[in-house]
């Protein structure tokens, strides 16, 4: 018994300091934000703000404002609309199977497992051809059109355990395509198009190889701009610090009130089948 | 809650319904599932089809200057792209990133998936501590990690302070060891690269993490029982029972993270750019600077071309097997 209650003591131990490790970062993320110039040194950056400070949280924004501002314009459009999509073609795919549509599916799926460098000088050629180039429409669009893949897939494999009798019930009572849609998918599929969503924000959020490759100054996301800010020499790296967490609570907020969602988009998206 | 009582009463009498009259009514919807889907298959047959399609063209013209150029090139922008030093330092590394941290990300995750099923107290707590980097980008994590692996501050301070006399230099290493020519470059893992893996492995072990978690909550504890009446340590049933039932999670685990290391852009671009002498370079940050920066459009497209097919040797099988399970 003795051995036993040792070896919880050591797990728990191990447990803590890697936790610790895992921590490390938002530490020195948070320390550092909080700390006026004359503290920023690069042989005390472990230690604590003698004075608090929320100046580097203010400039980090006048900076990275209107940018935040483009992110969530263009994270929560791509977000709803990928999601509709999604829900769309999951309903279709896995309620009507019609000659074809078992191979259909994993030709929209295939869109997921590209290297989005594959497609990005006709990407860009595309989208400057339509005029959108250097718009967040431009993104929205593209964040969409890469996000079918995955949302379908989540709303098919989320559709899927809806059992079919449900569906049969409801064509007696005289429901067609759209009625069993609209009455009986999307009431059920709320949880679903709760973790959807909080997967594409996140991901849209945080994207960047889109957006450094469609826009310029001023009409980047957050992590762009982010970027162009911490290759910056003339921001002191509070003002950095503050930055990525600016840039980064909103997800950072989502993952923490709605964590088991994110995680069952993760599982979601990763487990196929 | 009112829609489903009321389809529950009706399932009761859905026997009776006389057959012919709901093919019928079958093959109508079966229309419309099919016109719901042609928008989207529209958008990815010219976004994900037609555009690799147009990547593959430009790959063999001539088009390596501002103004676009159709003409036909054959093979010579991958034979440029083959032959040249940046390249050749891009797919070195590329193996070494992959190989590391793949297995850092499974051993790590794996170590902390069993450490969280043992039964333990703030589960849920430990678990979204190890699983948060996941909600961060890229660029948060490469603006951090570039000052935590800075050689003058950062980890080094503790270093210093627990008495290390040669402190690491990180990311500002061009060391590549061990080191022996190959090509027009010195073969080996590049010492630089170390500082982006560990940034990248602490993004993504919680990943590893939570899909072992699923894995062992799955294996039935009567088979880790039957073990241990068998005379089995904990160790060995680990091993020998527990392990095997996670064979099918450890390959998608492997291909996921495979797929997200021939992807990894935005945590170099932001940490440590193609570093010097390239060697933290990726094929993806080549494709960006030579196509965007340098006009070599063509050339760009080329490296596009290798990166997808390289992807597609690993995404392939595992697509054609997971959809085989699933019709069987």
């Amino acid at each position: 018994m003795a051995v036993r209650r040792l070896n919880r003591s050591i797990l728990y131990a191990v447990l803590v300091v890697l936790s610790g490790v895992f921590l490390m970062p938002i530490y020195v993320l948070l320390t550092t934000s909080l700390k006026p110039n004359s503290e920023v040194d690069i042989n005390h950056m472990w230690w604590l703000p003698h004075h608090i400070t929320f100046e580097p949280w203010i400039q980090a924004f006048a900076q990275l404002g209107p940018n935040l501002g483009n992110s969530l314009y263009l994270a929560v459009g791509a977000t709803v609309l990928s999601s509709i999509i999604g829900a769309l073609n999951g309903y279709a795919l896995s309620k009507w199977k019609f000659p074809g549509s078992n191979a259909l599916f994993p030709i929209i799926l295939f869109g997921m497992f590209i290297p989005y460098q594959s497609i990005l000088i006709p990407l860009l050629k595309f989208v400057e051809g339509i005029h959108l180039y250097n718009t967040i429409p431009g993104l929205i669009l593209t964040n969409t059109i890469y996000g079918i893949p995955i949302t379908t897939l989540i709303f098919r494999n989320y559709y899927a355990g809806i059992p079919n009798e449900l569906l049969e019930s409801a064509q007696i009572d005289g429901n067609g395509y759209w009625g069993i849609f609209l009455r009986i998918m999307l009431p059920l599929a709320i949880p679903g198009f709760v973790v959807v969503a909080i997967w594409q924000f996140t991901n849209i959020w945080n994207e960047f190889l889109f957006a450094i490759t469609l826009t310029t100054p001023p009409h980047q996301p957050v992590t762009v701009a982010l970027q162009n800010l911490s290759g910056s020499d003339v921001v002191q790296w509070n003002v950095q610090m503050a930055g990525a967490l600016e840039a980064a609570l909103p997800t950072l907020l989502l993952y923490i009130f709605l964590g088991r969602y994110f995680i069952r988009g993760m599982l979601a998206g990763s487990v196929k089948g | 809650m009112r829609n489903s009582s009321t389809l529950a009463a009706n399932t009761s009498y859905m026997p009776s319904l006389p057959v012919k009259k709901r093919r019928i009514h079958w093959s109508w919807n079966k229309t419309w599932a099919i016109v719901t889907l042609i928008p989207s298959l529209i958008a990815v047959g010219i976004f994900v089809y037609g555009f690799l399609g147009w990547t593959g063209y430009v790959s063999v013209t001539n088009w390596n200057s501002f103004i676009p150029n159709s003409s036909f090139a054959g093979l010579a922008n991958y034979k440029a792209i083959f032959g040249d030093f940046r390249f050749q330092s891009d797919l070195r590394n590329l193996l070494f990133l992959t190989i590391f941290f793949i297995l850092l990300c499974m051993a790590i995750g794996l170590f902390l998936a069993v450490l969280i099923d043992s039964k333990i107290k703030a589960e849920s707590l430990f678990r979204n501590i190890f699983l948060f980097p996941m909600a961060l980008s890229f660029i948060v994590t490469g603006v951090v990690w570039q000052w935590l692996l800075n050689p003058q501050t950062g980890v080094n301070l503790i270093f210093k302070a627990l008495g290390a006399k040669h402190l690491p230099l990180w990311y500002t290493s061009s060391k590549v060891v061990p080191s022996f020519h190959l090509g027009q470059i010195q073969f080996g893992l590049p010492v630089a690269l170390l500082a982006v893996i560990i940034a990248a492995v602490w993004q993504l072990s919680g990943f590893a993490m939570a899909l072992y978690l699923s894995g062992l909550r799955a294996v039935p504890d009567e088979i880790k029982e039957a073990a241990r009446v068998d005379g089995a340590n904990e160790w060995r049933t680990f091993w020998r029972v527990t392990f095997p039932q996670l064979r099918p999670i450890t390959v998608t685990v492997v291909v996921i993270l495979i797929q997200m290391s021939l992807k990894t852009f935005d945590l170099v671009y932001a940490m440590t750019g193609p570093g010097n002498g390239y060697v933290t370079d990726q094929p993806s940050l080549d494709m960006f600077t030579t196509t965007f920066q340098a006009d070599k459009y063509a050339q760009g497209a080329a490296i596009a071309i290798i990166m997808f097919l390289l992807m597609m040797v690993f995404v392939i099988p595992y697509l054609v097997q997971s959809l085989r399970k699933e019709d069987a």
